[in-house]
């Protein structure tokens, strides 16, 4: 494998706010295309479940974003980028723990404050950028282990 | 153990993938109805007991491999989770046994836990630190 930034590949997954029946279709895509891709099943499988929690995150909280997939020879990239409400304190959202999740939402199995922290937990590289009335763009990086590294 | 035996041991219906049956081998499983908590810190080809039916069980367990779900205390999932799990190829048992009691079966029947499985297996689903937790 050459050692370049060229993308492989990259694609974009739209989600609704509030679509809860379609909420995770487009993290089980994310995981086909990587695994087509010929990416280790436990790389995919990290970025499947950053992907998950991701979009579930817009699906909860935003008022509909996006998900963009990039890959490379070096890496998975995800970045769910959404229009906003915007969160006003990022570190207390990335504490374990802290939701302002509905009870809807929790009798789902999600909204526990979890959400960010597994999508860092699964990321080699984790950026979260938000502002108040704009939007929030999460990124989430895994490193692709390259032959003999 | 496969996945026939688990069924008749905790008095399990088959509610999706009865051809897998005869063939899924399951050594490990979690009981959790917390989908974040499976997501984080299940490892792949677990067998997941919860007491949720809502569709993104069937997603999670979808994303992260597990090998098949178990509904316990008499949870029946709605068409939606079922028409789901036949589309993605996941076995759905459904017991009436509440979560730690059929838990206790499993494991008193040899199923190991995730959290043994990550004390010799450390870095396979963490980040690059390695970190999994408990």
């Amino acid at each position: 494998m050459t050692c370049t930034d060229e993308p492989v590949l990259e694609m974009e997954f739209a989600v609704a706010r509030h679509d809860f029946a379609a909420a995770g279709e487009a993290a089980s895509r994310v995981k086909q295309v990587l695994r087509q891709l010929g990416i280790a099943s436990h790389l995919a499988r990290r970025a499947a479940v950053a992907a998950y929690e991701a979009e579930m995150n817009l699906v909860i909280h935003s008022h509909g974003g996006k998900i963009v997939l990039r890959v490379d020879s070096e890496r998975i990239t995800l970045a769910a980028r959404d229009s906003g409400p915007g969160i006003p304190d990022t570190e207390l959202a990335m504490r374990e723990g802290y939701s302002t999740a509905s009870d809807e939402v929790r009798e789902m199995g999600f909204g526990a404050g979890m959400g960010l922290p597994n999508i860092r937990r699964c990321s080699d590289c984790f950026e979260i950028d938000s502002t108040v009335g704009r939007g929030t763009t999460v990124t989430a990086v895994v490193n692709i282990a390259r032959p003999g590294s | 153990m496969k996945l026939e035996d688990i069924a008749k041991l905790i008095d399990a219906d088959v509610l999706s993938g009865e051809d897998k049956l005869s063939t899924l081998d399951v050594c490990t499983a979690c009981g959790a109805d917390l989908m974040s908590d499976v997501l984080a810190f299940c490892h792949e080809r677990t067998l997941l007991l919860t007491g949720l039916a809502s569709p993104q069980v069937v997603r999670s367990a979808e994303v992260a491999g597990l090998s098949g779900i178990v509904f316990v205390r008499g949870k029946k999932p709605g068409e939606d989770v079922l028409e789901l799990a036949e589309m993605l190829g996941i076995p759905l048992l459904a017991t009436d046994f509440p979560m730690f009691e059929a838990c206790g079966m499993l494991y008193a029947a040899g199923i190991g836990g995730t959290y043994q499985l990550s004390q010799t297996d450390r870095g396979s689903t963490g980040n690059a630190s390695g970190e999994t937790r408990p």
